[in-house]
């Protein structure tokens, strides 16, 4: 299936999403933060909507409009300190409301490919952009790895060793929607929350340390993604479902495998 | 004259119109082990919280090494143990020496951590709080005393020059208390660390340490152990048992 360029082209995106959106996930689910995920990814939506409208490359309005939208409940989180998820849902309604506003106007055809997620169409721009968020996230790690660590274990500590927590939330939180908005060419809107999620639950059932626990969620992440894009591409199936029931099923092996051994 | 590590002068907090610390001044000197108490609500965890910077006071000064709080940037001479510590996720995936060494390693990169200095101290200090046979273990699997312990080592990274613990001997079995104490005396009388700790355990804490604060209706009364001035106030707050306690000193 690989002679076909279009498959070359959505392995290399896939592969790519696999890295990410599992390594973002992972601080975002030890940080009980998962439904930002979820939240930015309607509003991605409404940022595709946009660009279909206004005929931008819907994947560039995806962006801006997740930023705008990471940054709102980065502010609004201190607005509501002790319910955070308070913020989360005004942003997802206001993602919800506009790209159904937005959808409506007309001129969205493509909307089902961004919902669900397609592998025909992924552009050399794409890559690109995808590639480049990887390597921005590669040295985020590399550089960044132990503020993070410190930070989503105890906020409180973090701070008084004088780590920056507001900027590196606020980087954080513009790294969360771009995995969001670039991701969705492939896995679609409605599921990348999922792949940011899945294989980090999985993980966290096996995971003895914070770096195994990393390893685990990207190595589950990329599993599913090779075994859901041979099936989706064997069995015609949608790619972002096909992953996403894979990232699934890793997960309820590992339950079971855990339930086995106790 | 004593070296001044902590100093608070007529400070005041309200959460919103709820006014918790009204005009209160205290001092802590280096060497010093000092045991907060009051009752629940009393702003036990709150003075704390002022003390280390997490909270910035209405009113009054509050200085650390003679610094205001807000201006202080000596990281690594404090160190903290919250209240929340005890019930933090217990599915948290972090090893005891990763949490330990977060102090050591949060300014470096991936490329320059794990130098052999680093293991041997990370080793020595988990030797100090006896934790060493727990390296790799996970901080979600440890005991309440245990994870104090780690999370005492944490900060011994850094070689404080004082501690600040937030009821770090709740839920914990008599003959470990006795042994967290041991450990206190240790840090306090070998390793010259400050100590200040919040405990409910009058009784006990009242025979470990020097000076007590002691927190109600937003003051603070001082006991020391060589002046018995507030003792009166003490023991109508807690009884004739206290009073008793204080004058086998
Ligand atoms: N974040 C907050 N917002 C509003 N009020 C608060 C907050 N934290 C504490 N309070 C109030 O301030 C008072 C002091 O709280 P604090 O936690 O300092 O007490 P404490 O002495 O540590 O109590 P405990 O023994 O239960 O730990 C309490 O009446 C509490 O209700
Ligand atoms: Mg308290």
């Amino acid at each position: 299936m690989l002679s076909y360029e279009f498959m070359r082209k959505s392995f290399i995106m896939g592969v790519m999403i696999a890295l990410i959106a599992p390594t973002i996930g992972y601080f975002l689910v030890l940080r009980r933060q998962s439904v930002i995920g979820d939240t930015l990814s309607h509003v991605a939506l409404s940022g595709a909507a946009f660009g279909m409208i206004t005929q931008i490359y819907p994947v560039y309005t995806a962006i801006i409009f997740s930023i705008t939208a990471a940054l709102g409940i980065e502010g609004l989180r201190k607005k509501y300190e002790n319910y955070a998820e308070i913020s989360l849902s005004i942003v997802l309604s206001t993602g919800v409301g506009l790209a159904s506003v937005l959808i409506s106007l007309g001129n969205t055809q493509g909307i089902l490919s961004y919902l669900f997620g397609s592998l025909a169409f992924v552009t050399n721009q794409d890559i690109i952009m995808v590639v480049g968020l990887g390597v921005i996230i590669l040295a985020t790690i590399v550089f960044l790895y132990d503020d993070m660590f410190y930070i989503t274990f105890d906020e409180e500590s973090a701070y008084l060793a004088g780590i920056s927590n507001k900027l590196i939330n606020i980087y954080f939180s513009i790294l969360v929607a771009l995995t969001v908005a670039i991701s969705m060419r492939i896995v679609g809107v409605l599921l990348i929350s999922s792949l940011m999620v899945l294989p980090v639950a999985a993980s966290l059932l096996i995971a003895k340390s914070f770096k195994s626990g990393l390893m685990y969620s990207i190595m589950f992440g990329i599993m599913s993604v090779i075994i859901g894009l041979i099936l989706s591409f064997y069995l015609d199936l949608a790619p972002g479902g096909t992953i996403v029931l894979s990232a699934l099923l890793i997960l309820i092996i590992i339950i079971i495998v855990e339930s086995i051994k106790k | 004259m004593e070296e001044q590590i902590v100093s608070v002068e007529n400070a005041s907090f309200s959460y919103g119109t709820n006014t918790v610390l009204d005009n209160v001044s205290l001092k802590i000197n280096k060497g010093d082990f000092v045991g907060i108490i009051g009752h629940n609500g009393s702003a036990k965890s709150t003075l704390l919280k002022l003390m280390v910077g997490l909270l910035k006071p209405d009113k009054g000064t509050i200085k650390l090494f003679g610094t205001s709080v807000e201006k202080f940037k000596d990281y690594k001479k404090i160190g903290y143990i919250s209240q929340n510590v005890r019930d933090f996720n217990q599915m948290f995936p972090a090893t005891v020496e990763e949490v330990v060494s977060i102090n050591l390693y949060h300014k470096r990169n991936l490329f320059t951590r794990f130098r052999n200095k680093d293991n041997e101290k990370i080793e020595k200090i988990l030797e100090i709080v006896e934790m060493d046979k727990f390296k790799t273990s996970k901080i979600g699997n440890l005991s309440g005393g245990q994870k104090q312990r780690v999370f005492i080592a944490r900060s011994l990274v850094n070689n404080p020059k004082i501690l600040f613990m937030d009821e770090p001997l709740v839920g914990i079995d008599l003959e470990s208390q006795n042994k967290f104490y041991d450990l206190l005396s240790k840090l306090n009388n070998e390793y010259n660390i400050t100590l200040v700790m919040i405990s409910h355990d009058v009784g006990v804490i009242s025979k470990k340490v020097d000076k007590i604060f002691c927190l109600t209706d937003g003051k603070v009364y001082v006991h020391d152990k060589n002046n018995d001035v507030y003792i009166n106030r003490l023991k109508d707050i807690y009884g004739e048992d206290v009073n008793m306690l204080f004058h086998k000193h």
